[in-house]
């Protein structure tokens, strides 16, 4: 599977060694971290979790369209799942390619789709002791569907 | 007809558990849905949700049978 869900710190040396290819020469990788604002409130810890079955079904129709979409020869996404501490990495997204340029579109493209498409869900906990959902919280009064969001992991 | 209806994030913590079987009357998933939001007060409207159908997305207008499992999928935020 090329999208893959963890409760377990992601092991990104184990990871990269699965972009390895004799014919590549680039590998970029995007880290997605718990940071400590989201929004301009204060975050301590984070929660994630996902409809596995479909996130799994989701993330690899992602990574099928960006091996077809970009002249790469690899790619790989796991994203953690339960409780994450600050500095934490959230999620891990690799590609290798034969150059760095198609690494790097590809790279973009994956993470970028996965945010929007694949359901993993994120409760951001702060420092007033309150909680939310991340885009759930505030739709029911003023529903959103750019899902613009400025939160707690890049 | 009976569903298995599964409940994630901010629909799990309304609805007060992760699963129930539903007992209904509801043809289609925007039927069930609308149904299931007064039982459990669910803030998000039906169109701030995507469905999901035996494990895919489906369409709110698809027909429902006996011993489908329907999700109901808030707006997502992984990454």
């Amino acid at each position: 599977m090329h999208l893959r869900l963890t409760a377990d710190p992601i092991d990104t040396n184990a990871a990269r060694r699965e972009l390895l290819d004799a014919a590549a020469g680039a590998c970029v990788s995007f880290e997605g971290w718990v940071r400590n604002f989201s929004e301009g409130r204060e975050v301590t810890h984070l929660e994630y979790e996902a409809f596995e079955a479909l996130a799994v079904r989701e993330g690899e129709r992602v990574i099928a369209e960006a091996l077809r979409r970009f002249p790469i020869k690899h790619a790989l996404c796991i994203h953690r799942v339960g409780d994450l501490a600050l500095t934490d990495m959230a999620v891990w997204v690799g590609v290798s390619s034969a150059h760095r340029g198609e690494a790097f579109e590809a790279c973009r493209y994956i993470i970028d789709e996965i945010k929007h498409r694949v359901p993993i869900w994120k409760k951001e906990h702060y420092l007033d002791g309150d909680s939310g959902w991340v885009n759930c919280e505030s739709c029911a009064a003023a529903p959103r569907h750019s899902h613009a969001h400025h939160g707690s992991v890049e | 007809m009976q569903l298995n209806v599964q409940y994630y994030a901010i629909m799990r913590e309304q609805a007060g558990r992760s699963e129930e079987t539903v007992e209904t009357s509801a043809e289609t998933a925007a039927d069930l849905y609308a149904e299931l939001r007064l039982r459990h007060r669910f803030t998000l409207t039906r169109e701030q949700l995507k469905v999901a159908v035996n494990g895919e997305f489906s369409d709110w207008s698809c027909r429902l049978t006996v011993g489908d499992a329907v999700v109901f999928l808030p707006p997502v935020a992984g990454g």
